[in-house]
């Protein structure tokens, strides 16, 4: 593989006394998509944070493209193109798709010397890499509030990739939804991933994560618990990675391997 | 392994949005229909009252003109998130500062207006920024603004020259350069020769015998189309707009993606008080003098004519275009019942059901673009 995009080397995060990351070590390549897994309150969401600029860590060092980097706020590391999903996706209902796909980075085009939204544009790019994603838009002019969940997640990823990320973070996109929509998302990762863009993929889901990770990395209370290559690992001993072992075998005695 | 999932290109789910439907989600749908009903209503029942002579007409457009001057104001600040109470007493205030800087301070017009502009904007911000600064709702802000206005607005007059009328504005502002901007008319020209080649009244005694009734388009009219082309292609035609509408829909969702959300609603704020003053600077014009009654429920008027235009109260969403045509209804109802003879009183209760079916059509209309049941 080539250079890392990112290298987070022994990250600790402290929130008073409570420690969410214990020293997590982490290599994220180009065009691979990094699955982050472990149970409630491992520290997934806390990790990411600190990549996105949303938290600076207690101690450590973050590697951008090989260079340390220090973000000072959220717009620091979006204008470096790392752009992370959010659960809320950060869109407006009201607004059609494509005045939220450029929302905050409106084309222009000059009519009289005088600056206009060039809506023409936006509207061709919009239905345009929306079919790059695989969703028909009914046209460019439709609300945000008319996609459904999985949509709307296809929407924020598209706008993020189409405007220069890096790195794409998604914290649990596939949490809220149904086989359907979960199926599109992950086809949405897949054609990301392709593009040579490196993918951060947050989940509970064992199967989601084996579906299009290429590595899979577990947390568990604020620390790493290996990294495994996608065909090194089955989904039963990821599962009991997740939950820290022991338990989970003994869940799995009781409930007969329905988990 | 890692192509488990298929794209899947069309949703069969989806119906076709009909026509219908989709004219029915524009914003300006209830003031077109609104205005069609009223002008076949006043067509029907007023056709001989005079209201469509070129004096009748004359006199509903100059009271639409005023209510779509505050309008497009509160229009585009209720679709950046906020509301203006203060817009009312804003009028009061703003004529009266201009009375007092003309005629008791003996400044030039032109100075007066200028100053008395530059003070409503700054007013405007300072609403702005204590919306933004405290986080309070602009509803609580700017209510404290409505009083705190109107009691300068009696105060000053009271004590500086112990009335609550300022006359002696029209003698002062004779030959001014500045002062027909507000209260001159345009094509003068045009209507006399429409009065010489008999196709509109003229008078048939007096001093002004030979000279049409209506002897051109005032001012007020001008600022208010004006205004209007403005607001609308600011809303819709540029960046600025997006970030009118994103900034009213989710101000979080916006800051996030870089859309300068405090900025933006303090401009609004500044264009609200601009158009007040625009407005009341008029009004002093015409009448050449000012009160401190002036202006008193104009917010509510303004906002009713953004609301009855298709805005949703809850910001995000809205047409400046269907704020002018509901300050057409406004005014075209208002002078069109004195002209059918009706009750004046029951204007406002006209009034009070319009605007219930306006808020309901509004959210009908939401939960049809978002897709909430
Ligand atoms: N701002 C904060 N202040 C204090 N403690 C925090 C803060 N953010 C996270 N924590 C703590 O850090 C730990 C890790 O939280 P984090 O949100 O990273 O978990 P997670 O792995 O994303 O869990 P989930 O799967 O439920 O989203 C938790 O114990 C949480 O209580
Ligand atoms: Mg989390």
């Amino acid at each position: 593989m080539a250079d890392p995009i990112i290298r987070m080397v022994d990250i600790e995060k402290h929130f008073g006394r409570v420690i969410a990351l214990a020293g997590v070590t982490l290599e994220i390549f180009p065009g691979e998509c990094h699955c982050l897994l472990g149970d409630n309150g491992a520290g997934k969401s806390t990790f990411i944070k600190t990549m996105s600029g949303v938290h600076k860590p207690t101690h450590g060092e973050i590697f951008f493209e090989g260079q340390p980097l220090h973000f000072d706020d959220p717009r620091d590391a979006i204008t470096a193109g790392i752009a992370t999903v959010y659960q809320d996706l950060a869109m407006i209902p009201l607004m059609s798709v494509s005045r939220n796909f450029f929302m905050g980075n409106e084309p222009l085009k000059r009519i009289a010397g005088f600056p206009f939204f060039d809506h023409a544009r936006a509207n061709t790019v919009t239905m345009e890499e929306m079919r790059k994603m695989g969703i028909n838009l009914r046209g460019p002019d439709q609300a945000v509030g008319t996609l459904s969940g999985g949509e709307r997640q296809t929407v924020a990823i598209a706008r993020a990739v189409y405007f220069g990320a890096k790195v794409l973070i998604l914290d649990e996109p596939t949490s809220a939804l149904g086989v359907r929509q979960t199926s599109n998302v992950l086809a949405t990762i897949d054609r990301v991933r392709k593009k040579g863009i490196a993918v951060v993929f947050i989940t509970h889901n064992v199967r989601h994560a084996l579906a299009v990770g290429d590595r899979f990395t577990v947390l568990n209370r604020g620390k790493t618990m290996g990294t495994a290559m996608q065909g090194e690992i089955t989904p039963e001993e990821l599962q009991d990675l997740m939950a820290g072992g022991q338990e989970m075998a003994e869940l799995e005695g009781s409930l007969g391997g329905t988990v | 392994m890692t192509d488990t999932a298929t794209p899947d290109t069309s949703d069969e789910r989806v119906k076709e949005m009909s026509a219908f439907r989709k004219a029915l989600i524009r914003p300006e749908l209830g003031g077109i229909c609104g205005t069609i009903i009223v002008f076949l209503f006043f067509a029907l029942f007023a056709h001989d009252s005079g209201m469509f002579n070129s004096q009748g007409v004359m006199n509903w457009s100059v009271v639409s003109a005023q209510f779509m001057i505050i309008a497009v104001g509160a229009c585009l600040l209720m679709i950046a998130g906020e509301f203006d109470l203060s817009v009312g007493s804003m009028i009061g205030f703003a004529g009266m500062m201009i009375a007092i800087f003309s005629v008791t301070l003996s400044w030039p017009v032109w100075m007066a207006i200028l100053v008395t502009f530059a003070l409503c904007l700054a007013l405007g911000a300072l609403n702005g920024f204590i919306v933004i600064r405290t986080g309070l709702p602009s509803f609580i802000v700017t209510l404290a603004f409505l009083f705190i206005l109107r009691g300068f607005t009696i105060y000053f007059p009271q004590t500086i020259e112990r009335k609550t009328i300022i006359g002696g504005v029209k003698d002062a502002a004779e030959g001014d350069w500045l002062a027909p901007i507000f209260g001159g008319k345009i094509l003068t020209g045009l209507f006399q020769w429409l009065g010489d080649n008999g196709l509109i009244a003229v008078f048939e005694r007096g001093t002004r015998a030979g000279e049409p009734v209506v002897d051109g388009i005032p001012m007020l009219i001008v600022w208010a189309l004006m205004l209007v082309v403005f607001g609308h292609i600011l809303l819709t035609k540029t960046r600025f707009g997006n970030w009118i509408f994103a900034s009213g829909g989710d101000a979080q969702a916006a800051r996030y993606v870089g859309v300068p959300v405090n900025r933006v609603k303090i401009l609004m704020f500044m264009f609200t008080a601009f158009c007040a003053c625009v407005f009341a600077t008029c009004q002093v014009m015409e009448f050449g003098s000012a009160g401190a009654d002036r202006g008193l429920l104009k917010e509510f008027e303004a906002i009713i004519a953004v609301v009855i235009g298709g805005a949703l109260l809850t910001g995000g969403y809205g047409s400046v275009i269907g704020a002018a045509l509901g300050a057409l209804i406004f005014g075209v109802v208002q002078q069109g019942l004195f002209f059918a003879g009706v009750e004046s009183s029951l204007f406002r209760v006209f009034l009070g059901v319009l605007l219930l079916l306006a808020v309901i059509l509004n959210t009908y209309i939401r939960r049809m673009i978002t897709g909430e049941r």
